[in-house]
């Protein structure tokens, strides 16, 4: 069981990441993404943006450098072997793109037992090198109970 | 400015349909793009010890195919502000044919005072649903 005490518990923030250009043209590959803002510069910078556009669930990697620092923690006690992804959002105050440094900031928002499994949601925000917010990113992974 | 007037869009419009092929290779190259390694996305004998019944997608994997059909339609993935899914059911991944993903999308809400609609997207696998509530906001 995960340990209902770590409700509200915020982690300290991850280290800078920095978000390379032929990173987002591997993500957008592998997510099989043909935007041309995702993998043309030119396309991105005609649409507006610095640089290539990141696709909208990139901040899955930021998002993770933040959960690993909660399973490494033992007072939260998540089994990982257990876990399942229950669900997963992304809310942007703009879009992530090349260029872009990010560090997230990670606060368990709830517990909650469902028989012999747990719910952990988890908020992160995503802040660049301004400290201005770009994404929250919200995930709830179900931990299942021993068999 | 995109290309679409949302004056013109009705709820309940269908916006694009496409079919996706994910195959083990498609797997491990989510896994060292995500940095997501979890080997039950590529080892059945792992799986099948964690009690699975073989290889299944990255959820995370099915939710970014999922959006293509939102940034596809809009011509700008930049303008998708909001996307969140739920995971519903598993994408088994066969060694061999590998898993087609069909991912429809259709308009779910307009809303015209912030220029942006809510796009309702359904994604099946083997004619089963496998996102819940799959939603994603996009500016106009």
């Amino acid at each position: 069981m995960v340990n209902p005490n770590v409700q509200g518990k915020t982690y300290p923030a991850t280290n800078p990441y920095l978000v390379g250009r032929e990173k987002i043209r591997e993500f957008a590959h592998a997510v099989k993404s043909t935007s041309a803002v995702n993998l043309d510069l030119l396309s991105a910078q005609a649409a507006g943006y610095t640089d290539l556009v990141a696709p909208p669930t990139f901040a899955v990697v930021i998002q993770e450098r933040s959960l690993a620092t909660v399973l490494a923690d033992p007072e939260a006690d998540i089994d990982f072997s257990r876990v399942v992804h229950g669900d997963q959002r992304f809310v942007y105050n703009r879009p992530i793109v090349a260029g872009d440094e990010l560090t997230s900031e990670l606060t368990v928002a709830s517990v909650k037992s469902l028989g012999a499994h747990s719910m952990v949601t988890f908020e992160t925000k995503i802040f660049d090198i301004s400290r201005d917010l770009v994404c929250t990113a919200i995930s709830t992974l179900v931990v299942r109970g021993e068999d | 400015m995109t290309h679409i007037n949302i004056a013109s869009l009705e709820i309940g419009q269908q916006i694009g349909s496409s079919e996706y092929l994910l195959t083990r290779d498609s797997l491990v190259r989510y896994a060292g793009a995500s940095g997501d390694f979890n080997p039950i996305h590529y080892r059945d004998d792992f799986a099948k010890s964690v009690g699975l019944d073989g290889v299944l997608a990255h959820g995370m994997l099915t939710m970014g195919v999922a959006a293509q059909v939102a940034a596809d339609w809009v011509g700008d993935a930049g303008r998708i502000i909001d996307y969140g899914v739920r995971f519903t059911k598993p994408v088994w991944v066969d060694a061999v044919d590998g898993a087609v993903l069909v991912v429809t999308g259709k308009i779910g809400e307009i809303d015209l005072e912030n220029h942006k609609v809510r796009i309702d997207i359904s994604a099946t696998f083997n004619e089963t649903g496998v996102l819940g509530k799959a939603q994603a906001w996009v500016r106009l």
